[in-house]
């Protein structure tokens, strides 16, 4: 009789507990993180001219047999400016070979930006009505891809990219992927 | 007469300029119909609290220009939902779908609403019996009639 007194208000704060665990962890989840379902499997096939050479185009097939970084950018994005510097230091290591994709940018526009803040990309892709950007399911610019030797995605980074993040996540992983055949 | 027809002239061209900006409205109106159902459905990844249909967001207007011409290729509703779920995941769709990932979502408030009145049934059955089991001792009944033979002809 006393133990279920005690018992069922104890179960019931119990459950009351969980509840408010739950949304307390969720609160310190960004929301603007979705997980990307395109993880694990291949990127979409494109081919696009490329921003800085009109005439050329750049085609996901020519990175075949490589690891590399697909970095979605625009000159109107200002959380771009805010990785700047961190693209163009992994670039400039030489680790990994990095391809920007201009999303729903003018060229001047582009051109412009890469001009005063300087260019950290082997080739830029021009994706100028952001078609390729949905096939990529981009949401926010700038998002950056790792794509491994076979042409799958293996990791997305929403959001600028940090020296932290390039130490933990993208290094580790281009490293992995360079040793796997 | 004439500056004021050309007055009207330019706004009349002023506007239809505006209205190209607006939301890529198809000619079809049945097409337009569906286009903007569907659009309901569908999140805005930009305005996460938004449908497609009423965000003004970049993106939600790329992908309501998609939608209209892949329903105009003859796609169903539900391959263009599958292929924006491809892209984006099933946070895409407005209305999460029942996965093993959602069943709490779903089906998590009825439980909790079925443990509440169950235990809301035990506290009451069982209150009734420890109430039911306690008889009035002898010296209680005493007390009990000699409190309502007092009250008597009180207000």
């Amino acid at each position: 009789m006393l133990r279920a007194r005690f018992l069922l208000p104890l179960a019931a704060f119990a459950v009351f507990a969980a509840v408010i665990a739950v949304l307390g962890v969720g609160l310190t989840l960004d929301p603007r993180l979705v997980p990307s379902p395109l993880i694990n499997k291949p990127a979409p096939a494109f081919t696009l001219p490329e921003l800085e050479h009109p005439d050329k185009t750049f085609s996901k097939k020519d990175m075949l047999g490589k690891v590399w970084l697909l970095n979605v950018w625009a000159s109107w994005c200002v959380s771009c400016r805010e990785e700047h510097s961190t693209v163009l230091a992994l670039s400039s290591s030489g680790v990994v070979p990095v391809i920007g994709l201009n999303y729903k940018d003018e060229r001047a526009d582009g051109l412009r930006y890469l001009a005063r803040l300087g260019n950290p990309y082997q080739v830029i892709a021009y994706d100028h009505d952001g078609r390729v950007g949905i096939n990529f399911g981009v949401y926010g610019v700038p998002e950056t891809y790792v794509i491994d030797k076979t042409g799958v995605i293996r990791y997305k980074c929403i959001g600028p990219v940090t020296p932290q993040i390039v130490r933990d996540k993208i290094l580790p992983l281009v490293k992995e992927l360079n040793r796997n055949a | 007469m004439l500056k004021l027809l050309a007055l009207l002239l330019a706004l009349f061209l002023a506007g239809s300029a505006l209205a190209k900006e607006a939301a890529p409205a198809s000619p079809d109106p049945a097409l337009e119909k569906r286009a903007v159902a569907l659009e309901k459905q569908l999140r805005c990844l930009v305005c996460q609290n938004e449908t497609i249909a009423d965000s003004r967001a970049e993106l939600a207007m790329d992908l309501k220009k998609e939608i209209r011409e892949k329903l105009k290729a003859g796609m169903s509703e539900k391959q263009i939902k599958q292929y924006l779920v491809a892209r984006y995941g099933d946070f895409v769709l407005y209305k999460p779908p029942v996965m093993a990932t959602t069943v709490p979502l779903w089906y998590g408030p009825f439980a909790l609403l079925l443990a509440a009145v169950a235990g809301l049934f035990y506290y009451i059955l069982r209150r009734r019996r420890s109430v039911a089991a306690q008889p009035l001792s002898e010296a209680e009944q005493a007390r009990v009639r000699a409190l309502l033979d007092s009250s008597e002809g009180q207000p």
